[in-house]
């Protein structure tokens, strides 16, 4: 069951490294979608042993909020938006994937340091990975879908983290930030829908010249 | 020590003759290159004797200065650095007597000879020097002749620019290196090295570390202190050039290590920092390389890319200190600085052979020159040895020391714990794609310059330059191969130069590096062997059957010219296209338009990113300021009398308080 | 077990060109056609061998140096490499360093010959070839430092042997690898051997200028240097005991070999050549799997 676990952190981590590295955005999203599907097995096989009905809720959860429904959320927005592929990021691509190793080892470090218990070494510098990479990503592109997949990768990165103490964190917690993305995903979904009617693009970072 | 003192008198005295007959530029040559090359044989006598034995010899002589006393000593450390200081002063001085008969008719020669001996004899004295005083004044004195002879062209803008640049870098330097004397003298009489503090605290060793860091680092050229080597070694003569970025910038590295003697245990931080200014310097030095057009600039980059190697192999040199694994320690002193010596000679003679090429063509730009290996015999191959060295490529001496370094990283990277580990495995990561990168730029160096047809007319009139020229730097080429092949032997004799570092000679862990060195010469010699036979089956074949001559295959275009060929802008394109995060290449075009062309054009420039984007909006802030601040200066006398007044007031009431 | 290392050696000298047989008939056999004959690279190499020369008036004698270099470059990292767990004639720790630098002075005096002809089509060739090997390098070192973090030696005959492919660093490495060897080969998804315009080829279009023997030592030297690059993945994917059955773990890891000829020439078969300016991605991402590999290990 660890090396189970290890392997599913391995595949996290090399999926955050494939999203740093990939411009397309519809890869991206089923790279984004596998990660949800990937997290919600990983809350069941972490608690092989003693699984309530409250876990199973969490797993069925995120498997079908991340894995379908945002996905299908965000297909819809390219679709809608007709962005294939995000132009020019503020940091290029290689220079992500850098950045990502750069936080890896800094995950790697951190999870040493912080004084958790975890079943596997590998689950806290994984989670915190995949956190940082979400938050890399929102800051690092310009398109609003992007940054969109940022809060999500971000969120599973949270999700990761929470697995870790299952035991402790209330459900309505967990249940509450699954919520907030939802209706960020949701709200940004409209926004990009407006974005794009508006500006005839998605580059968020010309949104400054709202500001009049 | 007498032959030193002889040697270092002889230099001087050569010197100061040099500038008495200034007026006759044979007599000053003869003095000033005759003496630097004497004093050079005799000063390199002591030094090898201190390594062979390991032991110190010291003189030490009042002297009438505040804190001063004239205190030499010469232990191994600094009979190590002195080596590649004499050797390559004396070559440099044999290049310089007849690069510099070129500018007869229009320079004082005298003067330049005076302050180039003055030069050789500050750098041995810097080195010697156990005294802060004596030190301090050494290190001045070598800053400013450096200075007279990089400016030496003076009547030209950019050279009197590049050399005020310089002299300023100089002194911010010079300006960290006071106060981290003083501290680490506090309490002494005589600012000796022997009399410095032996139990100082962890944040006093902090702080000194970081003020020899900045006040050294700023002569060695690490980044982000190295915006003075980029402008100043393409201005200089070739042979300036050739000194200083291979032994004068040197003895900045001679500075941090023989403060690191001073401050004790370091703490794990400082070889994390270390190796990490050295990465940076290492990659960011051989980027900024390629991306230059200008084969001495390029030149004077790679220095701040091997200053970065240097520093990589202190750093984990210091790392394993720090945590106690001899192996690592040793092992990355001695593959750093003996990387001090290899660089001395590979770089000395790429710059030597950068002048030869300015010598008979009068350019240093990359793209005009080409084919010069046909004219140039002699300083192409020399420059092939030099180029394949220091890209580490075996069984060249860069290999030798990179190969040391690396089973530094290893070893630690293989037994420490997850933190030094993960900066151990950047330290092979580093060095991996440094030596790719330098493989890169060496091939666009050489293959530009000296392959391929000549671009321009001047490249076709090439001629080779004279034996006094050539010999000088086939003496570097031999010493490079040589250290490549007899580095099983050499290595041994690191052993006493890291242990006045690290107090204990950890010969057994040395020792065995120079056993793995010895395979490594055995397949070195293996390969020259196969490369004979391989060479002898070819002409083996080839006796009796037709060797043909036609042109280059041009894909079936009839006319193909000399201005058709790959330039080196276009062969780095593609590194400085992926690295553009870094090199900010700045392009200007004129796209060809309309069915008929007439006219486009195009250009790229790389400006260095620590003067664009540091120096540059500190400066402008720091005039910006004192513009504000000369309200101050009214230009009335009594206005003066009052802020005196005032000082004092406030002086006498902080002193009452 | 030295007469062991040196059948070896002969085994690589004489089987190298034999995987470019395997890899075109792969090719061959997925596009449908008979292809080429299994022993074709011989038959050039020994056509080569057999002709005159004829040198561009623009070269110079670092042209004439070039491929020999390269050939007795490539045959100092034969002697580097274990194969089926025989320790190699060359053996030491830290003889990976010189494995990767020797490969990097037969490259680097490849391209001196191509800058030499002042073609700029081989000039073009060669920059590539400078950046894909420069980024293909970090990974290549990389990866080997994590098997010698695992396996605790320095030495690719006391490595290799050593390290079990099961975990799943050594699975990251593998791949790592894999990459570094399609691309340090030329083949695709880096550069299409069978190309026919010299503006997009890479490592065929420096060779461009050269004939006879030259070109035949080009040949054979490529050849090599895809049998010694396989050889560490082969070492790493395969377990080899080196006890007094040796035999049977050189006979596996040349089988090993010939598979990874195969799967060369199905990756072949099935991608298309990338884009230039993706190459360096792949070539990162393989440098991040080493270092990820490196981390895992760590642990």
């Amino acid at each position: 069951m660890n090396s189970a676990i290890e392997i599913m952190m391995i595949l996290l981590v090399l999926s955050d490294m494939a999203l740093l590295g990939l411009s397309r955005l519809r890869t991206c999203i089923s790279i984004v979608s596998f990660q949800g599907m990937l997290l919600g097995v990983l809350a069941l096989t972490m608690q092989l042993s003693a699984i309530t009905p409250r876990l199973i809720l969490i797993a069925a959860a995120s498997f079908i909020i991340k894995g379908f429904i945002f996905p299908f959320l965000l297909r819809r927005g390219i679709r809608e938006a007709g962005a294939q592929y995000e132009i020019e990021p503020f940091v290029g691509y290689i220079m992500s994937v850098i950045a990502g190793l750069a936080m890896l080892g800094i995950s790697f470090w951190l999870g040493a340091k912080l004084p958790l218990f975890a079943a596997n070494t590998l689950l806290i510098p994984a989670a915190l990975t995949t956190l940082f990479t979400g938050l890399f990503l929102i800051i690092a592109r310009k398109n609003a879908l992007n940054q969109c997949l940022g809060y999500i990768i971000m969120e599973n990165g949270i999700y990761t983290f929470g697995i870790v103490s299952v035991a402790e964190i209330p459900l309505l917690v967990e249940l509450g930030i699954l919520l907030d993305v939802f209706v960020a995903v949701f709200v940004m979904g409209i926004a990009i829908y407006h974005i794009n009617r508006e500006f005839d693009h998605l580059d968020s970072d010309r949104l400054n010249i709202l500001k009049g | 020590m007498s032959f030193l003192i002889t040697s270092l008198a002889i230099i001087v005295a050569g010197g100061l003759l040099s500038l008495i007959f200034y007026k006759s530029h044979r007599f000053s040559t003869a003095f000033g290159a005759g003496a630097a090359v004497l004093g050079c044989i005799i000063g390199i006598v002591p030094a090898v004797q201190i390594i062979y034995y390991g032991n110190t010899e010291t003189l030490k002589l009042a002297w009438d200065i505040p804190l001063g006393s004239f205190f030499l000593q010469l232990d191994p450390l600094a009979a190590f650095f002195l080596m590649p200081i004499f050797v390559l002063s004396a070559l440099v001085a044999i290049y310089g007597k007849e690069y510099l008969r070129a500018y007869r008719e229009k320079k004082l020669l005298g003067i330049s000879w005076f302050f180039f001996n003055l030069l050789v004899a500050s750098m041995a004295m810097v080195c010697l020097a156990a005294n802060t005083i004596l030190f301090l004044v050494s290190w001045e004195i070598m800053a400013l002749s450096s200075f007279f002879l990089v400016a030496f062209e003076y009547e030209k803008e950019d050279v009197r620019k590049a050399s005020w640049t310089y002299m300023i870098a100089s002194y911010l330097g010079t300006a960290c290196l006071l106060p981290m004397f003083l501290i680490l003298g506090t309490g002494s009489n005589f600012l000796d090295f022997d009399n410095f503090l032996k139990n100082i605290s962890p944040r006093t060793a902090d702080i000194c570390f970081i003020l020899a860091l900045i006040g050294f680092g700023t002569k060695a050229g690490i980044i982000p202190f190295h915006v003075w080597l980029p402008v100043a070694h393409p201005v200089a003569p070739s042979p300036v050039s050739a000194l200083m970025s291979g032994v004068m910038i040197k003895t900045g590295i001679y500075g941090l290590v023989r403060t690191l003697t001073f401050l004790g245990m370091p703490p794990l931080w400082w070889g994390v920092l270390l190796l990490v200014i050295g990465i940076v310097s290492g990659v960011l030095g051989v980027l900024f390389a390629l991306a230059q057009h200008d084969l001495k600039r390029l030149l004077a980059y790679h220095s701040i890319e091997n200053i970065g190697i240097i520093a990589m192999g202190i750093g984990v040199g210091l790392i394993g200190w720090s945590t106690g694994m001899p192996v690592v320690a040793a092992l990355g002193f001695a593959g750093g600085l003996l990387h001090v010596v290899n660089h001395a000679l590979f770089k000395g003679l790429l710059f030597l052979g950068a002048g030869s090429v300015f010598h008979s063509v009068h350019t240093l730009e990359i793209d005009h020159l080409g084919g010069l290996i046909k004219k140039m015999p002699a300083t192409g191959f020399t420059f092939l040895i030099g180029a394949v060295a220091i890209s580490g490529l075996p069984p060249l001496n860069g290999f030798v020391s990179e190969f040391i370094i690396y089973i530094a990283a290893f070893s630690g990277a293989i037994k420490m714990d997850i933190y030094p580990a993960m900066f151990l495995v950047s330290a092979i990561a580093g060095l991996a794609l440094i030596g790719g990168l330098a493989a890169a730029c060496f091939t666009k160096a050489f293959g530009i310059v000296f392959l391929g047809e000549p671009r321009t007319q001047e490249a076709q009139k090439a001629r080779e330059s004279s034996r006094w020229m050539t010999a000088p730097m086939m003496g570097l080429a031999a010493a490079c191969i040589l250290i490549g092949f007899l580095g099983p032997l050499l290595l041994p004799f690191m052993s006493p130069v890291t242990g006045t570092i690290l107090s204990n000679p950890h010969s057994a862990e040395i020792k065995k590096a120079a056993d793995y060195l010895l395979y490594v010469t055995a397949g070195s010699v293996v390969f020259l062997v196969l490369v004979a036979v391989i060479a002898g089956l070819r002409s083996r074949l080839l006796s009796g059957r037709t060797v043909g001559k036609a042109l280059t295959w041009d894909c079936g275009y009839a006319a193909p010219t000399a201005r058709m060929q790959y330039t080196a802008s276009s062969f780095a394109q593609p590194v400085i296209e992926l690295f553009q995060f870094f090199l900010r290449t700045k392009k200007h075009l004129t796209i060809p338009d309309t069915y008929f062309p007439s006219a486009a054009n195009f250009e790229s420039h790389t400006p260095d990113i620590g003067r664009e984007h540091l120096y540059k909006p500190v400066f402008t802030g720091i005039n910006k300021f004192f513009l504000r601040m000369k309200i101050v200066q009214e230009g009335r006398m009594h206005i003066y009398v009052l802020y005196i007044v005032i000082t004092l007031l406030v002086l006498l009431f902080w002193y009452m308080r | 077990m030295p007469i062991a290392s040196i059948i070896n050696i002969c085994l690589g000298l004489l089987l190298a060109p034999l995987l470019l047989g395997i890899i075109n008939k792969t090719k061959a056999f997925f596009a449908g056609r008979t292809g080429q004959p299994l022993f074709q690279a011989y038959l050039d190499i020994i056509k080569q061998l057999r002709k005159g020369v004829v040198y561009s008036q623009t070269t110079s004698l670092i042209f004439r140096a070039g491929p020999v270099i390269g050939l007795a470059s490539v045959l100092i990292a034969l002697a580097i490499v274990p194969l089926g767990g025989v320790a190699a004639p060359l053996a030491f720790s830290g003889d990976l360093l010189i494995f990767a630098y020797i490969l990097g002075l037969m490259r680097f005096f490849t391209v001196l010959a191509a800058l030499d002809t002042g073609s700029s089509f081989e000039g073009m060739g060669a920059s590539r070839e400078v950046l894909f090997s420069a980024l293909a390098e970090p990974a290549l070192l990389i990866g080997l430092a994590a098997i010698a973090r695992e396996t605790h030696a320095m030495s690719l005959s006391q490595m290799l042997p050593a390290v079990s492919f099961l975990s799943p660093e050594v699975v990251l490495v593998t791949v790592a690898l894999l990459i570094v060897y399609l691309c340090e080969n030329a083949r695709i998804p880096f550069d299409d051997p069978n190309t026919h315009l010299e503006l997009t080829m890479i490592h065929e279009v420096m060779v461009l200028d050269h004939s006879g023997p030259d070109f035949a030592f080009i040949l054979y030297g490529s050849a090599l240097k895809l049998w010694v690059l396989g050889l560490v993945i082969i070492g790493i994917v395969f377990p080899a005991s080196s006890g007094s059955f040796w035999f049977i773990s050189v006979i596996s890891a040349i089988g090993g070999l010939f598979f990874l000829a195969v799967i060369v020439g199905i990756i072949e078969s099935t991608m298309a050549r990338l884009r230039l300016i993706r190459i360096p991605q792949l070539l990162v991402a393989a440098g991040s799997l080493s270092l990820f590999a490196f981390i895992l290990v760590l642990r």
